[in-house]
């Protein structure tokens, strides 16, 4: 049995140590934000907060995650209490099939609890480990940016 | 529902499965009717698309799928709107082989023209149903009754709901044609309601194939060389049998998979398998490009149009160009998965296949069932943008499951399988020839295309990967160019532009190196892309604006205004021209010369040493019919605009003689944040009372097109082959 905190619960879990994260959020946990994309860490849509940093869950094994805190989608919010980047993505519709979202927000989430106020430069550059194929991603840069707000900050502008 | 028996299937998410051991339970077969809207036509019952029931709950059917891109959203505001309720009061089921009429695919860009118009329709006649129902039961005229909100309300505050009403007669009745649409003010239809699947896929909800977790549920990955047309080597399949947690290794014929309680012991397993090595089983692929050996390939012509005219006279100016682009890939960013579950000679599939009855059909015939033994079940997947693994990995399920009776098979394919094994969008050569007169206007033109086919959706089990593996192998099915008008390769191959002494042909070429089908717009990215190249450079040669030359060789008067809104929007004619550097394109078209018009204009930067283009600004206008859901409109042109920029700036799939040598997103890329445009805007021009013209793949050849001519106005130098890479560019400023 491995013992894991996630959104702030421990767990045991029997597993494989070598079992990606990923597999026992989905598969163990019925945690099912957190999307299967790649299993190489080149997508994001299998991101995760590992102490509090976006973190690809498809590459980490639970043998490593002894004592540290995994934060997922599941802990912001719930489409009735939604917190403030579910909440901003709602307002400004942005997404199609939704597939990458919920990594995108756990990126975007980890970025505004360290700089509420990014450029938009570092906000495009900090997102960039995270594909989305419907091209969504003026919305989903919209929607941070409306976060960022609610959260007291705000995206400033930059020249690209 | 007679002949149906209820089981509980999913263990999280309450989702309760009916399964129709009859087949198709009540969306009745088709019967000859008067010419109706849409999808009506083939389902004139009325009950085959709305039912009401005694508590005034209001059920609306499509056989469309729900693919992100809103149509869900769309359908119940339809249905909403026109029997005066709330969306809130309409459960709508989507493409269900069981309950739903059969429509098809879910593709083409034909949802809202099919289903929406059959749905508004339908729903137009209940309301007159309903409105007739209430004046019978108050003894009134039909004209002192109001619908709102689910209740009929008559003289003398007399009031009766949907439920009591509905329960008074049968609505599997025929369709009556013209019953008009409500005609007071407009209430839903126009407005931009938010969409009802958002909320959960922004929490992390189960939205999606990939969530369902059946309790005794087993894990399966199916065993398959690194790409199509490879096989894997013999592997110790003994020793694999004995891993830990592997449940069972299905073998029949050349099909292999893996099972397992937990999914992680099957990835290990197929780990273990692919180890062993591959080999190319088919012919080797060709060293050449593929452009050049679509080009040059053993074709069948097809006419694609011929207008008359007089010949280009002596003095004609011509212009001459070709252009190409390599084969695309759908790359949906979750890989292709199913639920598959074996039960009582039944089998049931939860698919995110954009056509369950063709699936179905394909299925019965994959595992010798009849079909009123299988039934399909879409649920949402990862987006497609046309057909990608979404039916072969059904077909893996649905073997898989077959090995292990009452288990439901949750069977997903891995990231290098959907790279190696999804069908490609095929690669494509365009020559134009054209003739300009001394006015300046097109005096002769003509349009030549190369194309693999791009229809391989399966209608039978030779169409599914699987059914190549079995023993005996079912006959691979035949490509076949799709006729115009919609056409496969030769999509958008007829201009919009009024031009005579035009023609145009389909060089269609049916041996195909690389697996192909259908990708978001098939043929119209790339014709698109060449015509409104062309059309730059034949206004270069008339030495004449962009915009004006299109214009004036435009008649149709909606495709002017979307034109000029775009061009307006964006201050074509303000812009600075000849800045270092900075350039300004242009793109327009008609999606198949029957869709939505969609046109553009774009602003780019490009940065002299690195070559890199900075999208600055795209305006765009799109016009298509009635707008249901303006923003729904704008979220499908925006996400079109950004995925072609990526298709036309970066894509192509890759290959060596043995296989796909694009496995995934490192030897594939696709645009990231970093390199998408500074800023879209897209304007909908609302058409009140015009027929709903599907959105989805308008964006795509205008974004393409905007984009050549935008990096020729900066730096000089025009691009003809697609990708239009920084180093495509830099070695065009050093020529």
């Amino acid at each position: 049995m491995i013992s894991l905190s996630v959104n702030g619960v421990a767990q045991s879990i029997d597993a494989d140590p070598d079992t990606p994260l990923l597999y026992v959020l989905r598969d163990e946990l019925g945690l099912h934000g957190a999307k299967f994309g790649c299993g190489l860490g080149q997508c994001g849509s299998c991101t995760v907060l590992v102490d509090d940093r976006p973190t690809f869950s498809c590459l980490l094994p639970i043998a490593a995650l002894a004592g540290r805190k995994v934060r997922t989608i599941e802990g912001l919010g719930t489409p009735d209490r939604p917190g403030a980047l579910a909440a901003a993505f709602d307002v400004e519709q942005a997404a199609q099939c939704g597939y990458c979202i919920a990594g995108m927000i756990m990126r975007a989430q980890a970025l505004l609890e360290r700089n509420n106020r990014p450029t938009e430069a570092e906000l495009r550059t900090y997102l960039a480990p995270n594909l989305c194929r419907c091209g969504t991603h003026m919305r989903i840069l919209r929607a941070v940016r409306r976060a960022a707000a609610a959260m007291g900050g705000g995206v400033q502008e930059s020249s690209r | 529902m007679n002949g149906l028996t209820r089981r509980s299937l999913l263990a999280k998410g309450g989702l309760v499965v009916v399964f129709a051991s009859s087949g198709a339970a009540w969306a009745q077969e088709p019967e000859e009717a008067a010419n109706l809207p849409g999808d009506l036509d083939k389902y004139p019952f009325l009950d085959s698309w709305i039912r009401i029931d005694t508590t005034g709950r209001i059920t609306v059917f499509t056989g469309k799928a729900e693919l992100g891109q809103g149509l869900r959203t769309a359908l119940i505001q339809i249905a909403a709107d026109e029997l005066e309720v709330s969306p809130a009061s309409i459960d709508l089921i989507m493409a269900d082989t069981g309950r739903t009429p059969d429509e098809g695919v879910t593709a083409g860009s034909h949802s809202m023209q099919n289903s929406g118009m059959a749905i508004l329709n339908a729903a137009a006649n209940v309301r007159a149903l309903l409105t007739d129902a209430a004046a019978w039961r108050f003894a009134s005229s039909i004209d002192q009754i109001e619908l709102q909100d689910g209740t009929a309300y008559g003289p003398g505050g007399r009031r009766l709901g949907y439920g009591d009403l509905a329960a008074g007669f049968s609505l599997h009745v025929m369709a009556k044609p013209d019953v008009p649409r409500r005609s007071k003010g407009r209430r839903l239809i126009g407005e931009s309601v938010p969409r009802v699947d958002i909320p959960a896929k922004v929490n992390g909800g189960s939205a999606y194939v990939q969530d369902i977790r059946a309790a005794n549920m087993l894990h399966a990955r199916v065993v398959r060389g690194p790409s199509d047309g490879t096989q894997l080597k013999p592997a110790d399949i003994d020793a694999v049998a004995k891993m830990p947690g592997i449940e069972k290794v299905v073998r029949e014929g050349r099909f292999m998979a893996v099972l397992a309680a937990k999914e992680w012991h099957a990835v290990k397993a197929l780990r273990r398998l692919q180890a062993a090595g591959w080999e190319r089983r088919d012919s080797s692929l060709p060293s050449a490009d593929l452009c050049d050996v679509i080009r040059q390939s053993p074709v069948r012509d097809n006419p694609i149009f011929n207008y008359p005219g007089p010949s280009a006279p002596a003095d004609a100016r011509i212009v001459k160009a070709r252009y190409s682009r390599p084969a695309l890939m759908h790359g949906s960013i979750g890989p292709s998965c199913a639920v598959a579950l074996w039960e009582n000679g039944n089998l049931i599939v939860w698919t995110h296949s954009q056509g369950v009855s063709p699936l179905r059909k394909s299925l019965a015939e994959l595992v010798r069932l009849p079909l009123e033994k299988v039934r399909c079940i879409h649920v949402e997947g990862s987006g497609c943008y046309g057909h990608n693994g979404a039916d072969d990995v059904a077909a893996d399920a649905a073997l898989a499951a077959r090995a292990v009776p009452g288990r439901p098979v949750r069977m997903q394919w891995m990231r290098e399988q959907e790279h190696g094994w999804e069908p490609l969008g095929s690669a494509m050569v365009v020559e134009l020839h054209g003739a300009l007169g001394r006015d300046g206007r097109i005096v002769g033109w003509r349009h030549d295309v190369w194309s693999n086919a791009h229809n391989g959706r399966p209608v039978s089990a030779g169409g599914l990967l699987a059914g190549a593996e079995l023993e005996p192998p079912f006959a691979p099915q035949k490509p076949q160019p799709i006729p115009m008008p919609e056409g496969g390769g030769d999509r958008n191959a007829n201009p919009i532009y009024a031009l005579p002494n035009a023609s145009g042909t389909h060089h269609f070429v049916e041996r195909a190196p690389l697996r192909v089908s259908a990708l978001r717009s098939l043929g119209a990215h790339m014709n698109v892309f060449a015509i409104e190249s062309f059309m730059d450079e034949m206004a270069h040669a008339a030495n004449a604006d962009p915009v004006d030359f299109r214009l004036i060789h435009l008649q149709d008067s909606r495709a002017r205004e979307v034109v000029e809104t775009a061009a307006n929007r964006f201050g074509w004619k303000r812009r600075v021209k000849g800045r270092p550097g900075r350039g300004y394109g242009f793109g327009f078209a008609r999606y198949k010369n029957l869709g939505a018009y969609c046109a553009l204009a774009m602003e780019v930067t490009i940065e002299p040493d690195g070559g890199t283009v900075d999208v600055r600004r795209v305006v765009a206008a799109v016009d298509s019919g009635e707008a249901v859901s303006p923003d729904g409109i704008r979220n499908q042109i925006e996400g079109a605009i950004v995925q072609s920029l990526s298709w036309t700036q970066m894509e192509a799939v890759t290959f060596d003689t043995s296989h796909r040598t694009s496995f995934d997103w490192s030897a594939y890329p696709i645009m990231r944040f970093p390199s998408v445009p500074a800023s879209i805007e897209v304007d909908v021009i609302d058409r009140p009372g015009e027929p709903f013209l599907g959105t989805g793949e308008a964006g795509q050849g205008p974004a393409a097109a905007a984009l050549a001519n935008a990096i020729a106005d900066a730096i000089g130098h025009r691009l003809r082959d697609m990708p239009l890479t920084s180093e495509r560019i830099k070695a065009a400023l050093r020529s």
